[in-house]
């Protein structure tokens, strides 16, 4: 195969599993499966997808290094994206239908909701990195593009945490979660940077 | 020469209908019929009418203030029962294997007359039916039809002492039949409680049944409290011992984390879940959220907690 084959094999696996989520929903929808409480069930899901998606994105790095391929990395930007629009459906569900649109409402959950400040932080976090996914924001910012995207590390965090946070006493799922997140993360190997910043002050004197 | 000229009555030999086609068009109507009658059988499950499981009610009240019950469907679709996983739709699917005969119901403790009941003594007397409003404390609700007795009047034939302050409650545990149980976070068995008082008010029901029938087993079959004004976790499921106590009992949710759930546990707009807003609740069966009501819309138990802060007695 050609790499430009192998490469449209690659990002039809990518659309394929971000948008399964979605005709599966619809699905649901038509056959009146949704359950007692759809509204419970679509922000549920939502939620689940964009946290699944996002911990996808960060395994892309290492699936690189493991497999030796660049595809990986370029279909990295697409589950990011798709990670971000389950997000915000995850928000919109919950500001329509819990929410009403009130910002006081809003205002009142952000305060004394620790779960809900810490996913409302989240979805914060990840809009500056969808609105300069382009190519013409990498180019513009350049350097820092990949600094600012560094930001996807806190996100993640602070969605796994929303999980934990949210459930009642049965935390076997957020758990995994945020334990594949602290692997993914561990890979990076953060205590380099840590590291680099004390030899620093040394190399400059 | 014969000239033979067809009598107009008689049929051309292209305009017989061919047996093939004759015979499927007689399948198609039958499958037809099928369908029609498939399609109707749902709702004539639904229909009251008596078979299996069900009850004998001998009066009626109606205590939801004239709202309609949610439909059999989403009540035993739609379940917190941590023994049987930890997911709404899986005690449906997993509560098939709890064996609720034979079954008896342990009651002693501060009593003169300590005893075990049989769930078939409790069936084969007069049972009410009572419409309450059920809020869960996470936020959603319904409309409920039980079947049972006031738990008072069943109370009273165990002739409880001066001593009994509470009456503590535990729901059978078995690892065999709960397969799930170990991973619901909870100490097991799962135990609630209530203040005599609350006990012996005329609005606590022991339930057996609900939509006129014996309960299914993800509701708390094959008996269950059923307290309307507090979170629907105080109102506990397939008991097997009832216990007259002087000290207040522990409780499953409140032990877990005290914080968050408390002993009295009752229904409240003005007193937040430290996670969450107990304002507003989302009725199954509506979209947007409606205003909780004090007391779930209850008063009369107002009088039960004069003197009581209910922010620190949650």
């Amino acid at each position: 195969m050609s790499p430009a084959r192998v490469l449209l094999c690659w990002r039809l696996a990518a659309w394929t599993l971000a948008t399964a989520p979605l005709l599966q929903l619809g699905w649901l929808i038509l056959q009146g499966r949704l359950g007692a409480n759809p509204v419970e069930f679509i922000e549920h899901h939502s939620g689940q997808w964009a946290l699944r998606l996002l911990l996808l994105t960060l395994a892309m790095s290492p699936l690189r290094e493991r497999l030796k391929r660049s595809e990986p990395l370029r279909i990295r930007r697409l589950l990011g994206l798709w990670a971000f629009a389950w997000a915000c459906l995850h928000f919109s569900i919950y500001l329509t239908f819990d929410l009403e649109f009130s910002a006081r409402q809003l205002a009142a959950d952000l305060i004394k909701r620790r779960y809900i400040t810490l996913g409302f932080a989240a979805l914060l976090l990840l809009l500056p990195l969808a609105l300069t996914s382009t190519r013409g924001w990498q180019q513009r910012l350049k350097r820092r593009w990949a600094t600012l995207h560094k930001l996807i590390y806190p996100a993640a965090l602070l969605a796994a945490l929303h999980f934990v946070w949210l459930v009642k006493s049965d935390l076997r799922e957020p758990l995994l979660y945020l334990a594949l997140l602290l692997g993914l993360l561990l890979w990076r190997r953060p205590w380099r940077v840590i590291l680099r910043a004390r030899k620093q002050p040394v190399i400059s004197t | 020469m014969l000239i033979r000229i067809a009598p107009p009555h008689l049929l051309r030999e292209t305009e017989i209908t061919p047996p093939e086609v004759y015979a499927s068009r007689r399948r198609f109507l039958q499958q037809l019929g099928l369908a029609g009658i498939a399609l109707a059988a749902p709702g004539l499950g639904r229909a009251q009418s008596p078979g299996p499981g069900a009850l004998k009610i001998s009066t009626r009240r109606e205590r939801a203030g004239g709202e309609k019950p949610n439909s059999f469907e989403d009540v035993s679709s739609y379940n917190n029962y941590y023994e049987f996983g930890t997911a709404k739709d899986e005690p449906a699917r997993n509560a098939g294997k709890l064996k609720t005969r034979p079954w008896t119901v342990v009651v002693d403790g501060e009593c003169e007359a300590p005893a075990q009941v049989d769930i078939d003594s409790l069936l084969a007397g007069a049972l009410e039916e009572r419409i309450y409003r059920h809020r869960c404390v996470e936020a959603w609700s319904i409309v409920v039809p039980w079947l049972g007795i006031p738990l008072g009047d069943f109370l009273k034939r165990f002739k409880p002492t001066s001593k009994a302050r509470y009456v503590a409650f535990e729901t059978l545990y078995d690892d065999q039949q709960m397969p799930l149980a170990r991973f619901s976070g909870l100490q097991l068995p799962y135990r609630e409680g209530l203040r005599i008082d609350e006990a012996m008010h005329p609005l606590t029901l022991l339930s057996v049944g609900m939509y006129g029938r014996v309960l299914p087993n993800q509701n708390g079959a094959p008996l269950r409290l059923t307290v309307p004004w507090k979170y629907g976790f105080k109102s506990i499921k397939s008991i097997v011992r009832i216990r007259f106590t002087e000290k207040q009992p522990a409780t499953t949710w409140s032990a877990l984390a005290p914080d968050e759930y408390g002993f009295y546990a009752n229904v409240n707009p003005a007193v937040d879940h430290p996670r969450w807003s107990q304002s507003r609740e989302r009725r199954l069966g509506e979209l947007f959220k409606r205003d909780t009501l004090m007391f779930n819309g209850y008063p009369e138990v107002a009088s039960l907690y004069s003197g009581l802060d209910l922010r620190r007695y949650y």
